[in-house]
């Protein structure tokens, strides 16, 4: 059956809002969405960084003088869920995803628009409602994780609204990763064959595969908790006979998915914007591919390596550790090939590229140490330490936000038609570089020496590390600063940038810059060579 | 529902013929469908584990009597053919005929959320007695919220498959098609739920 798109049918254009304030409205188009996505996600990322920069500064002293003990688990609490489900997930799959996936699909629109503005506008209210919980007796304080009991004792209002909060959010994505996966299968252009199409729409349909695949047991777990603290059931408490490690399996069942959701559209937008400024065709598109598609399986049947202390059984422990090291190879094949990308290049030393550099050398740190977390008799001796807090900062922060950066400078050009300033975004690149490094570098001797997370007070020995920490963390905080004033001194009056400034051949280049409503004046192009970088100009035709 | 944003390009692209593209709200559907399976694989996994290694306390009463579910069983069965039966109907232009058998459906599927009530007021324990009774009303009330929700849905096409300018029609089949897929996906589960929680 087919669908025929009557003009008269549709909405009337008149009635759309223009300009700024469409970014208000409930708008189908892909592109607003994107947007939605991106600058709401960066306001939330502002008040997550606030969040962070307070632990710091409670974290400089050994005592708990900044903060009362139940404020600074609230903090910590907030901070997790924030930066997880309103920064990066939603940033690096809606804002990236929704903008570029129809223009690699050579669509004009996303499968289901009204799906897609439905699935951005319940982000807001669910953050704000998230946020808002601090002032109703607390707000959640058992951590991103909410591991019952803990959660089951700690004040009620504020871990109900946290549940109430991240369904939403969940559901959010859920709606996403439908819209993605039918996008990219369903929607192509004719004539675009699967192993065309840009490494972000693979990476995109493996990270919506886990999310449509993972997200709603979560979602699950989260109602059988919310019956343990409203109706006072017993499914994850020991006191009535439930049983807590259910409610760990069950939830890390998702959220270790979820780490792969927050990097792998990292690993996709890199593959974009490497070959673009090394000037390059992609190495090894087929093995990227299987790659990606191993590490979706794979992460699907990892998720007990978060509970090697959890009372597991030794078999259970030598599967997942297995399983888990065997994900370093997708992972390293991965690695390897955008080396070889680089690898004789002609390489523009421009903030993209240095961003992207600087995820590829975070990232195979936090790969190493999450091998070396993998291992059951390392992961006894540093489990619930600073060792896993630099580990995640390294994939999340220094992986997946370096992507984001990466990613603004890339698409800025094409987003607003006007090019960021090279030398802020350099200077942006070096604070936040050092700044990230000096921060959680030394969060891995902490956390070997036995200095615990999630507390506000520690043995003063380990004070002048921390504050090493704290330092880089406040110039994490300052880096944001030339990153503002650069987005918003471009908007204003930033070089123009033309349709295609980096000459890039991936298909949203070859529309102009900002695209028009429906991308494309004429017919979709169809790209058939998206990395055909570095050959005649007449063969590429 | 699919049609994309109006815009003056398509209107000067294609001021004669109407772009067209092929339906996927089916295969929409089915992906929603799996993601809600994913949940009930969820509370299924959590039922067997705790059922394994969950020891209930002496004198937990868990005992289910089998003649309510054996007789829901029947009935979802039945309305799924009763569901199919009003497809194939439109699919001939009979619409009252389909009406007919939708409202049969949606009949069938209240006496299944009465029978299921009756059972929730005799069974001789309650949502916190034990972890069992717990699980047993978690994952019976998720399905029967899944029942309602569909039975509403059954009752809005009949609706609109009212004889006379109703939207519901064999050119347009989507609706029907889209909660008939839902009703069958609310009965396979219902029989897996049934196997496991009242069989095994």
């Amino acid at each position: 059956m087919t669908i025929s798109i009557d003009p008269q049918n549709t909405n009337n254009e008149s009635l759309q809002p223009k300009g700024w304030l469409r970014y208000f409205s409930f708008s189908l188009d892909h592109k607003v969405i994107g947007i939605q996505y991106l600058v709401c996600g960066f306001l939330f990322y502002l008040i997550g960084g606030t969040l962070a920069s307070a632990i710091r500064i409670e974290l400089a002293s050994p005592m708990s003088d900044f903060m009362p003990r139940d404020v600074y688990n609230q903090v910590l609490t907030l901070h997790g869920t924030i930066m997880i489900f309103l920064w990066i997930v939603p940033v690096v799959n809606g804002a990236f995803g929704n903008y570029l996936i129809p223009f690699y699909v050579g669509a004009r629109d996303m499968a289901f628009p009204r799906l897609n503005a439905v699935a951005f506008w319940l982000i807001p209210p669910s953050g704000l409602m998230l946020v808002a919980s601090y002032f109703v007796e607390g707000a959640a304080q058992a951590g991103w994780t909410a591991y019952p009991p803990l959660s089951i004792t700690t004040p009620q209002s504020g871990q109900i609204i946290w549940i109430l909060s991240v369904l939403l959010l969940g559901g959010s994505s859920i709606f996403g990763g439908i819209n993605f996966i039918a996008t990219i299968i369903k929607l192509r252009r004719p004539g675009l064959k699967l192993m065309q199409l840009p490494m972000y729409c693979w990476a995109m349909l493996g990270t919506s595969l886990l999310v449509v695949l993972s997200t709603p047991v979560l979602a699950g777990t989260l109602i059988l908790l919310s019956f343990d603290i409203i109706a006072n059931t017993g499914f994850f408490n020991p006191v009535l006979g439930g049983n807590v490690v259910v409610y760990q399996h069950l939830f890390w069942f998702y959220s270790h998915p979820a780490v792969y959701i927050m990097v792998l559209p990292a690993f996709g937008l890199v593959s974009e914007i490497l070959p673009v400024h090394a000037r390059k065709p992609l190495f090894g598109y087929t093995t990227m591919v299987f790659s990606i598609m191993g590490i979706v399986v794979l992460g699907l049947v990892v998720w007990a390596h978060h509970m090697f202390t959890s009372g597991t059984p030794p078999w259970m422990r030598l599967f997942f550790t297995i399983a888990t090291a065997f994900i370093a190879v997708p992972t390293g094949i991965k690695f390897f090939n955008w080396v070889a990308t680089l690898w004789g290049g002609k390489i523009s030393i421009n903030s993209a590229m240095l961003f992207s550099c600087g995820f590829i050398i975070n990232f195979v740190f936090g790969g190493i140490t999450g091998v070396a977390l993998a291992q059951v008799p390392f992961d006894i001796h540093v489990h619930d330490t600073y060792f896993v807090v630099a580990h995640f900062h390294y994939i999340v922060y220094g992986g997946t936000v370096f992507i984001i950066f990466s990613s603004i400078y890339h698409w800025f050009p094409k987003v607003t038609g006007k090019m960021l300033n090279e030398k802020l975004g350099i200077l942006h690149f070096i604070i936040t570089f050092i700044g990230f490094n000096l921060c959680f570098a030394p969060q891995h001797w902490l956390g070997l020496n036995g200095m615990p997370r999630r507390v506000a007070e520690y043995d003063p020995q380990f004070q002048f590390v921390n504050q090493i920490s704290s330092l880089g963390a406040l110039l994490m905080a300052i880096s944001t600063i030339p990153f503002l004033i650069n987005v918003f001194l471009s908007v204003r009056n930033g070089k123009n940038a033309g349709d295609n400034p980096w000459n890039a051949l991936t298909p949203e280049w070859l529309t102009s810059s900002p695209p028009p409503v429906e991308n494309w004046e004429g017919e979709a192009p169809l790209v058939e060579e998206p990395y055909g970088y570095g050959k005649e100009i007449s063969e590429q035709k | 529902m699919t049609t994309l944003d109006s815009s003056k390009e398509i209107q000067k692209n294609n001021s004669e013929v109407n772009e067209t593209h092929e339906d996927f709200r089916m295969f929409g559907l089915i992906t929603f469908l799996i993601a809600d399976g994913m949940t009930f694989a969820g509370f299924f996994a959590a039922y067997l584990t705790y059922k394994a290694v969950n020891p209930l306390p002496d004198g937990a009463i868990y005992e289910l009597e089998l003649p309510i579910p054996t007789l829901n069983t029947i009935l979802l069965l039945v309305s799924s053919a009763t569901f199919h039966k009003a497809g194939k109907a439109l699919l001939k232009d009979k619409n009252s005929d389909s009406q007919k058998w939708l409202f049969f459906t949606a009949f069938l599927g209240i006496i299944f959320l009465i029978c299921q009530l009756f059972e929730y007021f005799h069974l001789p324990f309650g949502l916190t007695d034990n972890l069992f009774a717990s699980t047993f009303y978690a994952l019976t009330g998720f399905h029967g919220l899944h029942v309602t929700l569909g039975t509403l849905m059954i009752l809005i096409i009949a609706w609109q498959s009212r004889i006379n300018g109703g939207r519901l029609t064999s050119q347009n089949m989507f609706p029907l098609e889209a909660v008939e897929l839902y009703w069958h996906f609310v009965d396979g589960i219902w029989v897996v739920l049934f196997i496991i929680l009242y069989l095994l």
